[in-house]
């Protein structure tokens, strides 16, 4: 590439400005409104920006614009150490922080070639699960908020309470546990925890019961979500939905099943919901199923816990080999991967992270065209992203 | 309820025209924001929390009970924030205009057989007229605020109040056919002397015989004065407040004394129409003891109508505009209408 001389670099970054002023002029002599949704938004939980076109109540045209909460993350990652850089990617989904560390934990275990005991495993799936739990109780609640609703939310944050309680005994954080490490974990379970947890569980399953009432029995919260928001199963997948939202759309995809993770969910009995619709209100109940079925998950897995150590031989300094490795798994909010290269030294040379919400969320320009105003609130609260798991 | 009258009535002192109509400004300048704190408190407050299993204020006073003072002390501590593009006279009206409608109501609402401000001949015709007044003053809010979202909130507090006045007035209809008046203070004695099918033990409580109509009047006043499961004008998490989103300070406060007050005239309106208002069905009601009690078994039944309709407030979620629109001329136009009818035949067949 030529050099380009600072002259030649100001009359570019011109030129560059009136192309962007004259796009917003032809924007803006069109007809009907131009809404702007966002960055400050109650509806968009963080700060997503939704250009919409309106004509009258009805969206012409919406694009979603992100970046605002863009924390570098990948960059940070190369220069930090391996254990250094679960610290940062907790912040990633800050609903369910603890399923964030694993796959890059899992990625640098496939590149160091450890692999964690079996007992490490099983506290990581139950974990795993529990953050999955702590995330989705909390969507619950939220959508029928977006709905209106004032009172699940409450709900759900008063049932969640129990389930950060025991994840804040197991790992001493509440939201950031930062408890994942190469070859296994940082300790072991406290006493009494197991039978606490099992009796979270049995509240969170009474908590799905009233939520299955409570919300999916409303007849105004059927009535604003079924047929709202269809996601058709092939553009579901070529827009790389996943997790909830692409199996509320009949696609029968986890990666729990279908990885090929060295996590313990081989070891129970458990099913994959699915939902033929792909409506909102599809979206809402199959994650609601899933929240029930974790629970269930987490009773066999501490039922059935191996004895033994907790953490494989790994050197006290943790240098990987060089190598690239993938590991992905099925996060809370969808299939979430790190790609990491390694270049042998303390530090990653590169980490890709693929997040699940920004490829959700990829697919409202589709999604929102002819809709009312109050549906794009609707469907974005189904989709359910989280604005850190988008920007990262 | 004029103290005017009660007291020209009881000590037998002729009280000129003046002084009564100041007592009478004062009384209505003084029941619209305690009621409107009344609700705020028991239902907005407390209720709602207990129903979300927290606490609610508990700092401000015993139980939180100042809470809403201190609010209001806060709000008009604020600054007077006009936003840059908004036409500032129709702007600053507003949030009075809805007020004053608010205010109009209480005038007829009788409490006792001398307490009430204006015994008009046309009471409910009148209540139900200023009432549909507010929704002028929301359509100025929405329209000067010069705010996309205000926009879209006015229009939609327009279209919703206009499709929601059909409904209400037929539903009292039905209660006015029963009376034989519109007279307020007539339908309350009504109700007190009234018998159901030659039975007169509790008088007829028209919430007995129009029991339709006092379902679709519910939900009328749900939609009337916005709140969930219609509340869509001021969605928050669609359009964040809809006309209210540029107000700040006390002309913020001024909307919500109008919604509150609003919400205490329709539960008031309710109990009249179909509790019996402040008349029990047995003693004497022109008795002047009932000047005194009237207020009381007034309150009880007014807060009754209203736990009601906070509660539905509460627990629903919101519904969309057309399916509100869809529900109003498809579902409680035509029920109001078969229920005027089915009252007309049994008034001429009984």
């Amino acid at each position: 590439m030529t050099a380009v001389s600072a002259d030649q670099r100001q009359q570019l970054a011109y030129v560059a400005t009136q192309a962007a002023d004259a796009r917003l002029n032809v924007e803006i002599e069109t007809e009907g409104m131009t809404l702007n949704i966002g960055p400050q938004h109650p509806a968009t939980h963080g700060t997503l920006r939704l250009v919409a076109r309106l004509d009258g109540e009805q969206v012409v045209e919406a694009e979603p614009i992100m970046g605002y909460m863009h924390r570098g993350y990948e960059k940070l990652a190369e220069v930090r150490t391996y254990p250094q850089v679960t610290t940062l990617i907790n912040r990633i989904d800050w609903l369910g922080s603890f399923a964030n560390e694993v796959p890059f934990i899992l990625a640098a275990e496939k590149l160091m070639e450890v692999e964690a005991p079996p007992r490490a495993q099983w506290i990581r799936t139950v974990l795993f699960e529990l953050s999955r739990i702590a995330n989705i109780t909390l969507f619950l609640g939220d959508m029928a908020v977006q709905l209106g609703a004032l009172t699940p939310v409450f709900m759900a944050f008063r049932d969640r309470e129990f389930v950060l309680n025991q994840i804040e005994a197991a790992t001493g954080g509440r939201f950031h546990p930062n408890f994942d490490r190469i070859g296994g974990l940082k300790d072991d379970l406290p006493q009494g925890w197991i039978d606490d947890t099992k009796q979270t569980m049995e509240k969170m399953r009474d908590f799905c019961d009233e939520f299955e009432e409570l919300v999916l029995g409303n007849e105004i919260f059927q009535a604003r979500s079924r047929g709202i928001g269809i996601v058709p199963a092939e553009v579901g997948l070529a827009y790389g939905l996943s997790g909830a939202n692409i199996r509320a759309s009949g696609v029968d995809w986890d990666l729990r099943r279908d990885g090929h993770e060295a996590l313990a969910y081989d070891q129970v009995d458990w099913k994959v919901w699915t939902h033929p619709d792909g409506d909102s209100f599809a979206r809402y109940w199959v994650r609601l199923q899933e929240t029930r079925e974790a629970t269930h998950i987490v009773d066999q897995l501490l039922d059935g816990l191996p004895s033994g150590p907790i953490m494989a031989k790994v050197p006290r300094i943790i240098k990987v080999p060089a190598g690239e490795a993938y590991a992905a798994t099925e996060n809370p909010l969808g299939e979430m991967g790190y790609y990491v290269v390694s270049k042998g030294d303390l530090v990653p040379f590169r980490v890709k992270i693929r997040s699940a919400s920004f490829s959700n969320i990829s697919i409202t320009p589709w999604l929102l065209k002819g809709v009312y105003v109050p549906d794009i609130i609707t469907i974005l609260a189904s989709l359910y992203f989280i604005l850190g798991d988008i920007d990262r | 309820m004029t103290a005017a009258t009660v007291m020209s009535g009881l000590l037998a002192v002729e009280v000129p025209y003046w002084a009564s109509a100041i007592i009478k400004v004062g009384v209505v300048a003084l029941v619209v924001p305690t009621a409107a704190l009344v609700l705020g408190y028991v239902f907005l407050l407390k209720m709602m929390s207990f129903m979300q299993s927290r606490l609610g204020p508990m700092e401000a006073g015993p139980y939180g009970t100042l809470q809403l003072l201190a609010d209001g002390l806060k709000f008009i501590q604020k600054e007077d924030i006009f936003p840059a593009k908004a036409d500032r006279t129709v702007f600053a009206l507003a949030p009075l205009v809805v007020l004053v409608s608010t205010f109009l109501i209480y005038v007829v609402i009788p409490t006792g057989p001398d307490a009430v401000v204006a015994q008009l001949d046309v009471g409910i015709f009148y209540a139900l007229a200023v009432s549909s007044l507010s929704v002028v003053g929301i359509l100025m809010a929405g329209w000067a605020s010069a705010n996309k979202y205000a926009l879209m909130g006015g229009l939609r507090a327009a279209g919703q109040l206009i499709a929601y006045e059909l409904p209400l007035v037929l539903a009292v209809m039905g209660v006015v056919i029963q009376a034989g008046t519109l007279d307020l203070q007539k339908i309350v004695t009504a109700q007190a002397e009234g018998e159901i099918f030659g039975w007169g033990g509790i008088g007829n409580p028209f919430i007995l015989t129009q029991f339709v109509g006092f379902f679709i009047f519910l939900v009328a006043v749900q939609a009337e004065t916005t709140q969930p499961p219609f509340d869509m004008p001021v969605a928050e998490s669609e359009i964040v407040g809809g006309y209210q989103v540029e107000y700040t300070g006390f002309r913020f406060l001024f909307f919500f004394m109008g919604e509150f007050g609003t919400a205490f005239a329709f539960a008031a309106l309710a109990a009249v129409l179909f509790l019996g208002g402040w008349a029990l069905p047995w003693g004497d009601l022109t008795h002047w003891g009932f000047n005194i009690a009237g207020p009381v078994i007034m309150l009880v039944k007014v807060l009754a109508v209203a736990a009601l309709i906070f509660w539905f407030r509460f627990t629903y979620p919101r519904l969309r505009e057309d399916q509100l629109q869809r529900l109003a001329w498809k579902f409680l136009i035509p029920l109001s209408l078969v229920n005027i009818v089915v009252t007309g035949i049994f008034k001429v067949v009984l």
